[in-house]
């Protein structure tokens, strides 16, 4: 599979945003602070692979450079996402940080980090992350039939598909209490807290902890 | 401990908390023996003893546990027990509708190599629910006796007096989890030396999941080069695993589960809902919860505590028993044998050993105490608290507390220094302070509360104004307090035990438990505290303590004389309490002195006792801080309520 340089990346991903994203027709070469493909290889090495194409002092993305860029996209924000949501590395750190670590993301490794992040949708600056083949597969698969205990209604009953540890501790509890993956949970009342029933046995949560048991709903 | 019980061979009983474990340990010792249960701090564990077959056997119930690897300071305690002594039998009891989700607990204690009973009980409300359960089929599956109970009506107990009698340790079945699993605990299990109570395999899987009184054991237990690889493996498998260890095991458990009750029981379609199962949805609905609640409080509370107990019983013990037969009599024998002034002052003058400290305890705040313990243990009992804490948990959680500190709250209300005792079930420490600050602050105690009604329902109005001020403080303090305090947030979880009627003598029992080890502790502070007053009053420095103090009663618009209120108030909130009633009744306080007299002194400093509990519980600087705050507000807030209320005519 063909690799783009990461300097050739950087431009795919600025074409992308001031055209796809934003309303230009081309970009103005010295916008970028770039030259010609003469003197510049990232510019040449995309004018080669027929992904861009220059017209008088213009740099215009083709049709064939899109789905490049696209990914290339993707992958930076991606990076950004893991940065400041899983690294909790803030502010122009985090931005220099998910610049250099977004080159890395290739082979499937975006893949796996989309999943971890639960296919996020936008960056952590509130723009689009295009979709990969996962969100879509995800998507498909009707992945959100999982939701959180929260999304129940009363009276609606599903099978408890896994719990989220943030506080381990207190799912061992709940996990020596029964409350445990495959077994069938009813949730009877939502307010002011959750009271759902695993077997013949009740029990009460909060919000916090409602939030991370997942539910799988039957028939979906 | 005596060399007669050390011989003795003991039982022990496990199990999860609500299955019926102090009813069966009553029935099998058979007496009011030293069964010590506060609501979720049964730390301690009741040991009694039972003749079977003409052997005596050493009885030990056991705080409530879920599994045998603890997360809970009761469950450590527990599982201690289990760890260091070497049981006859252990009976693991479980509730027959609950049996799928407690069986993996049986499974690990088999597994462990303890000698197990398994004690099936309330198969009378499995069998109402439609199901049926083959004991015997049970039985052969897991390899252990299995004995079916109803032990509140004593059924079963004479199968398992029989299963005790003929118990012989044979070695146990080995549940087989996946192979991945399978080979951790073997590659460990080969590794172990030593000889402990529980198997090697237990151990091994005890050690992955990082329990740290077992990792103690071992390392004890093995030799330190072999203690050094151990730990280096166990590292190992740790970090191998470092996903989804415990999920692993736990779902493997409950496969083995799954296959152990393969046609053992049959689940038919429920009919109707059983009517507990209706009051319980009535008492968790916000609409329904909220004036069950208040009736709770109207006839548990305010009838039956304020009326009958502050009211009747008092006026029976206090006016007519103690002031006109048992004082004179008393107080006449000390006139006759001792003639020293002092010693007469000590013992039975106005602030006298007896007169104050024994009359006060015994004719004033018994009877208070005690019917409040007595309602209290009742709504214990029906499984109405766990249902209460869902519902408040919302509110609590703004002022700082989880849901699980209604509990102490509740108790406060009968006694704060108990209930300053029990905050140590809640979760962290930042919760603990806010619960004793509150129980401290604005919580009146059931003796207080007492004086308190009395005091102001001649005054319209009064009550509503003391209430609802004291109502605003609380939320006030409480919400500064949950964001001012650094710290974990709370997160509340709780198991809704099935509502149930009460049984007679459960109830009288903990009643009587816990208004005995009230008395225990209260009696001495009460002399503590008759003792200092008369010291003071001997030296003369209670005059110069009043005049202290005086100005600032002044300040808040009250006369000086109520300044000898706040003193004693200090020894007993109720004490000072009752100091404004004798105000009151000279008619030296009108309305609006009265209500900031009655609000200054409930949230006024904690009396003695609670101040010395909350020094144990939360260490001297802590305590003090606390103390320091609440004298401040009290003061502050009795001007704050006396300039407004002055000011609105309010009251006037």
């Amino acid at each position: 599979m063909l690799r783009v340089s990461p300097k050739a990346e950087e431009i795919l991903e600025s074409l992308w945003v001031c055209t796809v994203e934003g309303d230009e027709v081309g970009c103005l070469l010295s916008n970028l602070g770039l030259q010609d493909e003469n003197q510049d290889e990232g510019v040449a090495e995309l004018v080669q692979l027929a992904f861009v194409e220059i017209k008088g002092d213009r740099l215009y993305l083709r049709k064939e450079g899109r789905p490049e860029a696209e990914m290339t996209v993707r992958r930076h924000r991606l990076a950004e996402r893991l940065m400041m949501d899983i690294l909790d590395i803030q502010g122009a750190e985090g931005n220099e940080q998910a610049c250099a670590f977004e080159h890395l993301l290739h082979q499937g490794v975006d893949t796996k980090i989309c999943t971890l992040l639960n296919h996020p949708t936008t960056c952590p600056h509130g723009k689009p992350i295009p979709p990969g083949t996962c969100c879509e597969k995800a998507r498909r698969e009707g992945a959100p039939g999982i939701v959180p205990l929260t999304e129940l209604k009363s009276g609606e009953t599903g099978e408890i598909a896994y719990l989220a540890a943030s506080d381990g501790k207190k799912m061992q509890k709940l996990m020596s209490m029964g409350v445990l993956p495959g077994s069938e949970l009813n949730l009877v009342q939502s307010f002011p807290s959750y009271i759902f029933k695993v077997g013949h046995s009740q029990f009460a949560v909060d919000d916090t902890l409602a939030r991370e048991i997942y539910i799988r709903r039957p028939g979906k | 401990m005596s060399d007669k019980q050390q011989t003795a061979p003991k039982v022990i009983l496990v199990g999860s908390p609500n299955v019926g474990k102090s009813v069966l340990f009553n029935v099998l010792t058979g007496a009011y023996t030293t069964v010590s249960n506060y609501p979720g701090t049964s730390v301690e564990v009741s040991r009694g003893s039972c003749e079977i077959a003409a052997t005596n056997y050493e009885v030990l119930d056991t705080p409530g546990m879920y599994s045998i690897m603890p997360i809970t300071e009761e469950e450590r305690v527990a599982r201690q027990i289990l760890l260091n002594e070497t049981p006859h039998a252990v009976l693991h009891v479980i509730d027959a509708r609950n049996i799928e989700r407690m069986l993996p607990m049986t499974l690990q204690l088999i597994e462990a190599g303890l000698p197990i009973i398994l004690v099936v009980n309330i198969l009378d409300e499995a069998k109402r629910l439609g199901m049926q359960i083959d004991l015997k089929r049970l039985q052969l599956n897991l390899g252990v006796p299995v004995v079916g109970t109803v032990m509140k009506r004593k059924q079963g107990l004479a199968e398992l007096q029989q299963a005790i009698a003929d118990y012989s340790s044979v070695p146990h079945k080995t549940f087989t989890y996946g192979s991945d699993l399978e080979r951790d605990v073997t590659r460990l299990a080969v590794m172990i030396k030593g000889d402990y109570c529980f198997s090697k395999r237990a151990t091994s899987l005890l050690l992955m999941q990082k329990d740290s009184d077992v990792e103690q054991l071992i390392e004890a237990g093995e030799a330190v080069t072999d203690y050094e690889q151990l730990k280096t493996v166990v590292h190992d498998i740790i970090f191998e695993r470092r996903a989804d260890l415990h999920l692993q095991i736990s779902m493997e458990r409950k496969k083995v589960c799954k296959q152990m009750l393969e046609s053992v029981v049959t689940q038919a379609q429920q009919v109707e809902e059983p009517f507990a199962e209706k009051l319980s949805r009535w008492t968790m609905n916000p609409w329904s919860g909220a004036p069950i609640l208040l009736l709770v409080v109207y006839f548990g509370l305010y009838k039956f505590v304020g009326g009958f107990g502050a009211g009747t019983l008092v006026d029976f013990l206090e006016g007519s028993l103690f002031e006109e037969h048992i004082n004179p009599v008393v107080v006449g024998f000390v006139q006759q044998q001792v003639s020293a002034n002092w010693l007469f002052e000590l013992l039975a003058g106005e602030y006298g050993l007896w007169t104050l400290g024994v009359r006060y305890a015994v004719a004033l705040v018994l009877p208070i105490v005690g019917t409040f313990f007595l309602i209290f243990s009742l709504l214990e009992d029906t499984g109405y608290f766990p249902r209460l804490a869902m519902l408040v948990d919302r509110v609590f959680k703004k002022i700082g507390l989880s849901g699980r500190a209604v509990i102490p709250m509740v108790l406060g209300f009968g006694c704060d220094t108990m209930a300053t005792m029990v905050t140590r079930t809640l979760e962290t420490v930042r919760e603990r302070i806010i619960a004793t600050v509150l129980l401290a602050l604005a919580i009146p105690c059931s003796a207080q509360l007492g004086v308190i009604l009395g005091l102001l329902s001649d005054v319209p109005g009064a009550l509503m104004v003391w209430l609802s001020f004291m109502l605003l403080i609380f939320l006030l303090v409480g919400y500064l307090a949950a964001k001012l305090m650094p710290g974990e947030h709370p997160v509340f979880y709780m198991e809704l035990p099935p509502m149930r009627l009460p049984q007679f003598r459960n109830v009288a029992v903990k009643t009587l438990t816990r208004m005995k080890s009230y008395f225990m502790e209260i009696l001495p502070l009460f002399l503590f505290a008759s003792f200092i007053l008369w010291g003071l009053k001997m030296l003369n420095v209670l005059e110069g303590l009043i005049g202290t103090l005086a100005p600032v009663v002044r300040a808040i618009g009250l006369p000086d004389q109520a300044t000898s209120a706040f003193i004693f108030g200090f020894f007993r909130r109720d004490f000072g309490a009752a100091g404004l009633y004798d105000l009151q009744t000279n008619g030296l306080l009108n309305a609006t002195q009265l209500t900031v007299a009655a609000v200054t002194l409930t949230l006024f400093v904690p009396c003695i006792a609670q101040f010395l509990m909350m020094k144990k519980e939360r260490g001297l600087r802590v305590s003090l801080s606390i103390f320091l705050f609440v004298s401040v507000l009290a003061f502050l807030c009795g001007w704050v309520l006396n300039t407004f209320l002055v000011g609105t005519g309010l009251l006037a």
